[in-house]
């Protein structure tokens, strides 16, 4: 479990987050909402460590991140995983070296046991012979499914992803929820994801942090965003005909 | 306010030097990172190093031999103004500020391009230090490859000039071979890869600078790359004038 108390992070005089506290719990896979330059990346970045907290304490089951050494920090960042929204592929390095690369850095595993390690990490996310193939030579949906073998890799505790359904289409997006809940369950991961897309929070919302200018404005399960009286959530999530339409259904 | 920034910059270049040489987290993977800095930023320059210094070399003969023109001194001095240029300034210097062209944008832009696409926060995130593992090979690689790419364009640039004193007829051979033998000190050899080796750092560790910080996206990329060229180029100079200073005078 994540827990985050009276999370602050602000660049220069620009504050963005003002104050968040939440929990994320142990598979499931827990969003987090909000508007276009609400503060979510900023909050993620913050609670990976990508970004130096002014104020408040993130604990990693019990271990609190600001009382960690650097050696402490490095062995946490070998428990987590990430899944960037530009999915952040290394282009110089073929799909395989890319999935193995936290394996040749930090296991003492031999070379057909990181090899074995990534056919199993890219077939789990339903990829096969694309082991010495480039990031460019791979559609946008193959690419995130890469992202996301990288991010399991090391069987992560822990698993960040931002914006995993950027730039997919619906289809392709479901998939890539579908995969990343699958992998929560059957792991027990610890799963954070940003997202704005309505389907997926619809789709794998186990918990909902909803974010409104750098402040928690609600937070629930998806099964609660249809009943909310909540003003912001309801503008938020039904902002759209067909969404309203669907709560009238309801 | 111009002082105030360009300070800002010069303390964090420092402080980026701090984070570059700081224990690999796995030799092997550094390693393999080097080899493949070598190849990208050494064996790759060799052709043109190679075709520039052969040319300059021919040049340089063509014209000293025009401007000494003169009954009343040899014609081996020709080979000793040759070999005194290409061994204390062309190799070391020119060369420099061509790679620093070449190698410098190469380092800046790939470094940028990966910040703008998050791959060095990718890095972060699996536990690497970005800046040594992206920056240190780089700044190995160069030091000890400019080191064989200069000696090579010493050579070269010599080879050259006495190509075209033989051809153009300006030296006969033999002159020419006996200036290059006359008043050698090796030392400027000692003085040329000095400058070579500390032009290397600079090249690679103020273009890795621009890179790792670049903020924005494709432009910043462009622009940040062309700034390391300009700002290489700027420290060679300047260093050149004190190392300079500092070994012959």
């Amino acid at each position: 479990m994540i827990e985050v108390n009276d999370l602050h992070k602000s660049f220069g005089d620009h504050k963005v987050i003002k104050g968040i506290s939440s929990k994320f719990y142990e598979g499931k896979t827990n969003l987090i909402i909000g508007q276009s330059g609400s503060g979510k990346t900023v909050f993620l970045k913050s609670l990976v460590g990508l970004h130096q907290i002014d104020k408040g304490d993130i604990y990693f089951d019990d271990r609190k991140l600001s009382e960690m050494g650097e050696d402490e920090k490095t062995n946490l960042r070998t428990e987590m995983g990430m899944v960037f929204q530009g999915n952040a592929l290394f282009d110089s390095l073929t799909i395989e070296q890319n999935v193995t690369f936290a394996l040749d850095m930090f296991s003492d595993m031999s070379v057909s046991e990181r090899r074995d390690r990534a056919d199993f990490c890219l077939k789990r996310v339903n990829l096969e012979n694309v082991q010495k193939k480039f990031p460019a030579e791979l559609s946008g949906g193959m690419r995130k499914r890469v992202a996301i073998a990288r991010a399991i890799s090391m069987n992560p505790r822990y698993l960040f992803c931002d914006e995993p359904n950027s730039g997919l289409d619906p289809r392709t997006s479901i998939v890539i929820d579908n995969l990343i809940s699958e992998i929560t369950e059957e792991y027990n991961i610890t799963t954070v994801i940003n997202t704005h897309d309505m389907n997926s929070v619809m789709e794998i919302g186990d918990s909902i942090l909803y974010i409104k200018d750098g402040l928690k404005a609600w937070e629930g399960s998806k099964d609660d965003i249809l009943t909310t009286k909540n003003k912001d959530i309801n503008d938020f999530i039904f902002s759209s005909k067909l969404f309203r339409l669907i709560k009238k259904e309801l | 306010m111009f002082v105030v920034r360009w300070i800002h910059h010069i303390g964090k270049y420092f402080v980026l030097l701090g984070k570059i040489f700081k224990k690999p987290e796995n030799n092997r993977e550094y390693w393999k990172a080097l080899m493949r800095d070598m190849e990208l930023l050494g064996v790759n320059s060799i052709a043109i190093v190679s075709i520039i210094s052969l040319f300059v070399g021919a040049i340089v003969t063509i014209q000293t031999a025009y401007n000494l023109d003169d009954p009343l001194i040899p014609d081996y001095y020709i080979a000793i103004a040759t070999r005194e240029s290409i061994v204390l300034e062309f190799s070391p210097t020119i060369v420099s500020l061509i790679l620093a062209g070449k190698v410098g944008s190469n380092i800046a832009s790939t470094l940028g391009s990966m910040r703008v696409t998050e791959q060095i926060e990718a890095l972060e995130v699996i536990g690497v230090n970005p800046p040594a593992y992206l920056i240190l090979p780089k700044v190995v690689a160069l030091m000890f490859f400019n080191v064989i790419l200069i000696i090579l364009s010493m050579f070269l640039g010599i080879l050259g000039g006495f190509l075209a004193a033989d051809l153009v007829g300006v030296v006969s051979t033999p002159d020419f071979i006996q200036g290059l033998q006359t008043a050698f000190n090796p030392f400027y050899i000692t003085y040329a890869l000095i400058k070579t080796v500390v032009f290397a750092f600079l090249i690679t560790t103020i273009s890795a600078y621009y890179g790792y910080y670049v903020k924005g996206g494709a432009i910043e990329v462009g622009i940040n790359a062309t700034n390391a060229v300009v700002s290489s180029s700027v420290a060679i100079i300047i260093s050149n004038y004190v190392l300079t200073q500092m070994l012959l005078s």
